[in-house]
């Protein structure tokens, strides 16, 4: 199985010259013009400390909340002046969300929650199931597929939330604090699994706090003060994964 | 640096299927099951009031509907004006003769009150009437009213000159009296009469529920030590169309010499009052159900805002799946209908359970207006809407960005 990957030579991700400004007195800029290209297939790490703008990077990245100026591309599509309406077309289709507090539905099976995934697709219920099931086996809970969230641990809940985010074969995958909420032997596992997934062609992007984390990945894009403060590739590592 | 601005492709919208709509509006519902049954039992109560009441009144009026059909709107009742000024209390005797004269008068009978106290035997003191009154009729008072046996027969020209009586159905009750086969006998003044009928509840003379009827004959010959009895009371069947012409010239008929001592009066009528009345009061009722199903629905109002307020992350996650603020409008308001669609299934359910239950124990015949039923379930789905439409457009409002921040 392999990633669904944006037109060969078109980047993954293109910001340029991302501001966000929050009204105020005085305003917050809460990014300060940033610039960034990530490749299709890469796994990188947005880091830095809270109040960094990381949070809002993610957002405008996720198409969640629209820039103050600049240009936002994901896949070639330009998204920084959309509609609302044409955002939420983004979203169901580029993009795939991780997040710290996995947001399950309580009361949904793991299977209708990764199936959720396409829920504003138009797909048919059957097929998005089918879907669901293979995306469950993927992440190894080919076994709970009928296990409602407070069955489940920590860890499996999060390998869940990880089907749903690639359940609709999204451009990148955007995963925020995936670890946040696990023990530290759930958090490996889940960055195991994150890991495979960027073996399979998936471009990954994880916005963490914990350097320590960041620091195992290929690329670390460092955010302070809503500005980029660095941007490193590890070749070593880059190659070991290549 | 080489362009990577590729060709814009447009994307799709999002799209949320019908069937899926109806999924995700039913899924929140089914993880709050007392919430949602509490709140269903709001508007269930109101709608089952609603249709409670519409229901009962119907039946209520098609019972008096059967009666007045029954009774036929074609009977006319003359009566001896009373008190001062009004005459003697009694008919001419002629009158009888005199009525049966006018040309769309189909039939005419007589009855009157004869002084007389009726027991089951003679061991028990005169003094006790049990509130029993004796009446002498001619025999064709039975057809007359449309009256109809329980057991039995009426008095015919020869039991008239007897001492032989037929029973009302309150009479033949206090006396323990309900098969004539056992050839009983009950005690008038001094004389033995014989039990030969009972009568069904009278619907046009309900007097003569509690009352013992004799003959004319027979009442002149064994209690009234041969005094004539003078008819108190003439009842009159008419063809349809001429009962107020028949009505203008009864008191002329009955006593030309002084018609103003005649009263002259339609049975039907009071059960039409009767009617007019419980009217009034099913509007009062139902303005009652609607303030109930008002309640009701602010109570969907309510616990739909809290839903939304509650589900703030679900609708974050929901917005970063793909969802419009439409498909999100639609899901909470979806889930309002749906909560209070169930509560009218349920109050128009009990309510027809409800008219059913009473109306059989007053022997009604069990009617629930289409309109009700239809009526009470649109009801509910238009208030669920209504009281939707606030926490749904709030819900859709929410920027994702808010609904996603982490408590």
């Amino acid at each position: 199985m392999t990633a669904d990957i944006a037109p060969i030579g078109v980047p993954a991700l293109e910001l340029v010259d991302v501001v966000k400004e929050y009204p105020g007195e005085p305003p917050i800029r809460a990014l300060d013009g940033v610039s960034l290209r990530v490749e299709a297939g890469e796994l990188a790490a947005i880091v830095g400390p809270s109040g960094s703008g990381k949070s809002t990077l993610l957002h405008i990245i996720g198409t969640l909340d629209r820039p103050t100026s600049g240009i936002v591309r994901l896949a070639g599509v330009e998204a920084s002046a959309m509609s609302d309406k044409q955002l939420s077309a983004v979203r169901s289709q580029l993009i795939g969300f991780v997040f710290q507090q996995f947001f399950l539905l309580e009361g949904m099976t793991a299977i209708d929650n990764v199936a959720n995934g396409l829920l504003y697709r138009g797909i048919a219920p059957s097929e998005r199931r089918q879907a669901a099931a293979e995306a469950l086996d993927r992440v190894g809970l080919g076994n709970r597929m009928q296990h409602t969230p407070n069955k489940l641990s920590g860890g499996e809940r999060q390998r869940v939330a990880i089907a749903r985010a690639i359940v609709n074969r999204p451009s990148i995958v955007l995963a925020d604090e995936p670890t946040g909420n696990l023990d530290s032997k759930s958090g490996g596992s889940v960055m195991d699994l994150i890991r495979e997934l960027h073996l399979e062609g998936r471009t990954i992007l994880i916005i963490t706090h914990d350097r320590e984390l960041a620091a195992s990945l290929p690329r670390r894009i460092s955010m302070r003060d809503g500005l980029v403060e660095s941007d490193a590739t590890d070749e070593t590592l880059q190659n070991a994964t290549q | 640096m080489i362009a990577t601005t590729a060709t814009p492709v447009p994307l799709p919208n999002s799209r949320l299927r019908v069937g899926d709509v109806l999924r995700v509006g039913a899924s929140g519902l089914r993880t709050r099951r007392l919430r949602t049954g509490l709140s269903t039992l709001g508007v269930a109560i109101g709608i089952a009031a609603m249709v409670g009441v519409l229901g009962l009144s119907a039946s209520s009026r098609e019972d008096l509907q059967i009666k007045i059909r029954a009774l036929g709107t074609n009977l006319l009742e003359v009566q001896a004006g009373t008190g001062f000024g009004r005459g003697s209390g009694t008919l001419p005797d002629t009158a009888v003769a005199m009525v049966s004269r006018i040309g769309p008068v189909t039939s005419v009978s007589s009855i009157a009150t004869v002084a007389g106290a009726v027991r089951r035997n003679d061991t028990i003191s005169a003094g006790i009437t049990s509130g029993i009154s004796v009446f002498a009729a001619d025999p064709g008072l039975l057809d007359t009213l449309h009256a109809t046996l329980a057991d039995g027969r009426w008095l015919d020209a020869a039991t008239s000159t007897y001492p032989a009586a037929v029973l009302g159905s309150v009479t033949a009750q206090k006396l323990g009296i309900v098969d004539v086969a056992d050839q009983l006998r009950v005690r008038i003044n001094d004389e033995w009469f014989a039990v030969i009928g009972i009568l069904d509840p009278v619907a046009a003379a309900p007097g003569l529920d509690r009352g013992a009827v004799v003959g004319i004959a027979a009442a002149s010959t064994y209690l009234t030590a041969g005094a004539a009895v003078v008819p108190e009371t003439i009842y009159v069947r008419t063809s349809d169309a001429d009962v107020a012409a028949v009505r203008n010239v009864l008191s002329n008929t009955v006593n030309p010499a002084t018609p103003e001592e005649v009263q002259v009066s339609r049975p039907s009528d009071a059960l039409a009052a009767q009617e007019a009345a419980s009217t009034a009061f099913t509007s009062l009722f139902l303005g009652l159900g609607a303030v109930a199903l008002l309640v009701g629905g602010i109570g969907i109002a309510n616990v739909m805002v809290i839903a939304v307020i509650e589900r703030r992350s679900e609708i974050g996650l929901r917005r970063a799946l793909g969802a419009t603020r439409a498909h999100i409008r639609r899901q909470f308001l979806t889930e309002a209908i749906l909560l209070a669609g169930a509560g009218g299934v349920v109050g128009v359910g009990l309510g027809a359970g409800v008219t059913a239950v009473y109306a059989s124990i007053k022997h009604w015949q069990i009617v629930i207006p289409p309109i009700a039923i239809i009526g009470g379930f649109v009801a509910a789905v238009v208030i669920g809407g209504v009281a939707g439409l606030y926490p749904a457009s709030r819900a859709a409002r929410l920027p994702p960005t808010e609904a996603l921040r982490s408590n």
